[in-house]
């Protein structure tokens, strides 16, 4: 049984249609992408799954659970978990503070107990500082942890949005174009960054990227779309040479 | 071993407090006590305020409205029988309430717990919206509560207000009040909670898109913020025993806005030292409302002179100080024993060290 299964989703923002009857499914353990052009519905899909948009028609499931609909807080809580295309880190908090966030929603102590710090609350609060540590450190990024995430590095802000979506538990990670902005040398670390953290974590990965050389070494299956439909799925070598998406991403050629 | 420290510091502070309290309870005339007592509330209201604000990120203008009810839950429940009865001539109090006096400690938990509940109802429904809608339906529900003072003759006694509200506030009761309060915000800040609310600030859907429920967290930010208001409310009702709806116009939210603005969004230190600074300046600025003469000229008194200073002032906090007094910074032990080793000057604290 498929860990995340789409059927025929679509979304329609007045009469423009953003996703067109988009159906696919994710296996355990499997790194996917999702590329295709500027605007062709990428986002919008992530939007979908995680709950940040009501599909217009059809069905998320994940885990054999209906979460269409969800709200996004209960759809990260039962395992999936996001980055953005735009980095979105919290600037009023540092570095282990945004990673510790992200186990909040595992938090068992009530308000009450919290704000009187009671022993409950602060056995869970010091492991919870202690698990976010571990996590930072194990992505290479715990010198930088009482920093504030304005002051980092580009990638490593991108490494840390990444790091904030692991500390939720999630069995499903969707990433949204992480090598966004980087140079190619750096794309490519992310990559080997990305099929580590899917090992060690024992995730299933979907990432959008829309330059396709950057996820052809390491996705072995890649989804391609244009105008929210599905133009080709396949292996890399099947994509690279499909006509509809060499079309897609250079247009027709028209010599008449 | 810090720690042990900082705790020893803390309640020597709060005993200083203390003695400084019962000093100026029992020695200071009644114009001065009753402005300690307001510094207080407004350190109250200042602090609420930024839990939601500056925290949490909500920009809410109900904060009249909240205190309103805390006066007015107060004020009914604290009155004896005899005074109801005089106070409404018009039309009678409704009967259960008519008779109904209990002390002064059940009656301020009560306004509170009224104004959490009125505060929760509000949020319900305004909390779907962001920004500035959120401000707009929240000032219009502030505005709902006043005109349903005005207009629920039979329990509020409508426009003529209450007089005679017995004049239990004094500075045990408000300062102790202040001083739960801004631990109790503070906590909660501290917390998981805390920082979730934090993260909604920052980004909402970000913080959704890690699992933090929006609703849940702003809600508990409303509640709480809501429940210190109504006390605030009731110590002020039964400061100035006298409340009728004109006390909790819009003016009273913008004051408490200008106040948490001016000592800096995200520090309670800075509220409370707003509060205090902008309760003192406001009455000694009293006499540029009376006729008064500089050189050849004249000016005639003119009332809401103090406010049109009070409006610079926030402009230019504003304008070239958005940060405020404290930006995001907190008093702390470390902080002030840290000035002492880097300069020998003698610095005094910039509290009563209220704050931990």
């Amino acid at each position: 049984m498929s860990l995340l299964k789409l059927d025929s989703l679509t979304k329609q923002f007045g009469g423009l249609t953003a996703v067109k009857e988009f159906s696919t499914g994710l296996e355990a353990g499997e790194l996917c992408a999702l590329i295709g052009p500027n605007g062709s519905g990428k986002t919008t899909i992530f939007n979908l799954i995680t709950g940040i948009y009501t599909p217009t028609s059809g069905t998320v499931t994940f885990n054999g659970q209906d979460i269409t609909g969800w709200r996004p807080d209960r759809i990260t809580a039962c395992g999936i978990a996001r980055t953005f295309q735009n980095i979105r880190l919290f600037k009023g908090l540092n570095v282990l503070e945004n990673v510790v966030v992200g186990k909040h929603l595992r938090l068992k102590s009530d308000p009450f107990s919290a704000t009187f710090h009671l022993p409950n609350y602060r056995r869970e609060d010091e492991a919870m500082f202690a698990e976010g540590l571990e996590l930072l450190d194990s992505l290479g990024l715990s010198r930088l942890a009482y920093e504030a995430p304005t002051s980092l590095p580009y990638g490593e802000q991108r490494k840390l949005e990444i790091a904030r979506a692991l500390a939720t538990d999630p069995k499903l990670l969707l990433l949204d174009e992480p090598a966004a902005g980087m140079s190619p040398t750096d794309s490519e670390e992310l990559m080997v960054f990305i099929t580590h953290i899917l090992k060690t974590y024992k995730l299933t990965i979907l990432l959008i990227e829309h330059q396709m050389r950057v996820v052809m070494g390491i996705c072995p299956r890649i989804i391609a779309i244009d105008h929210g439909e599905t133009i080709a799925e396949g292996t890399p070598e099947y994509i690279q040479n499909h006509p509809k998406v060499i079309e897609a991403y250079l247009g027709v050629a028209d010599y008449a | 071993m810090k720690k042990r420290r900082n705790l020893i510091l803390t309640l020597a502070a709060l005993i200083l407090f203390g003695g400084f309290l019962y000093y100026a309870q029992h020695t200071f005339n009644p114009y001065i006590l009753r402005i300690l007592n307001l510094c207080a509330v407004f350190t109250i209201f200042a602090v609420t305020f930024n839990l939601i604000f500056g925290y949490t990120g909500q920009f809410s203008l109900g904060h009249a409205g909240f205190a309103a009810v805390g006066a007015y839950v107060a004020a009914l429940l604290t009155m004896s029988a005899a005074q109801k009865s005089a106070n409404f001539f018009l039309k009678p109090i409704i009967s259960p309430l008519a008779n109904v006096e209990i002390p002064f400690l059940p009656a301020l938990l009560l306004a509170g717990l009224f104004a959490s509940v009125v505060g929760s109802l509000v949020a319900w429904p305004a909390l779907r919206l962001r920004g500035d809608y959120l401000a707009i339906a929240t000032l219009g529900f502030s505005e709902i509560i006043r005109i349903l003072l005005v207009n629920l003759q039979p329990i509020t006694n409508g426009a003529l207000g209450l007089k005679g509200i017995p004049s239990y506030t004094n500075l045990y009761w408000s300062w102790g009040a202040a001083l739960v309060c801004i631990f109790i915000i503070k906590s909660l800040i501290n917390t998981s909670y805390g920082r979730a609310m934090s993260a909604i600030r920052d980004d909402e859907v970000a913080a959704e898109a890690l699992g933090v429920s929006l609703f849940k967290h702003k809600m508990m930010a409303f509640a709480v913020s809501a429940f210190f208001v109504g006390v605030a409310g009731a110590l002020m009702a039964n400061l100035i025993s006298t409340i009728d709806p004109k006390v909790f116009l819009f003016f009273l939210t913008y004051q408490i806005v200008g106040i948490t603005v001016m000592g800096g969004m995200g520090s309670l230190t800075g509220s409370t030292i707003a509060a205090i600074l902008y309760t003192v300046f406001l009455e000694a600025l009293r006499p540029i409302e009376s006729p008064f003469t500089i050189g050849p000229l004249n000016i005639p008194g003119i009332p809401g002179m103090r406010m049109v200073l009070f409006s610079i002032l926030l402009l230019t906090v504003i304008l070239f100080y958005r940060r405020g007094l404290m930006g995001t910074n907190e008093f702390s032990w470390d902080w002030l024993i840290g000035l002492f080793h880097r300069k020998d000057t003698a610095l005094a604290a910039p509290t009563g060290g209220a704050e931990k």
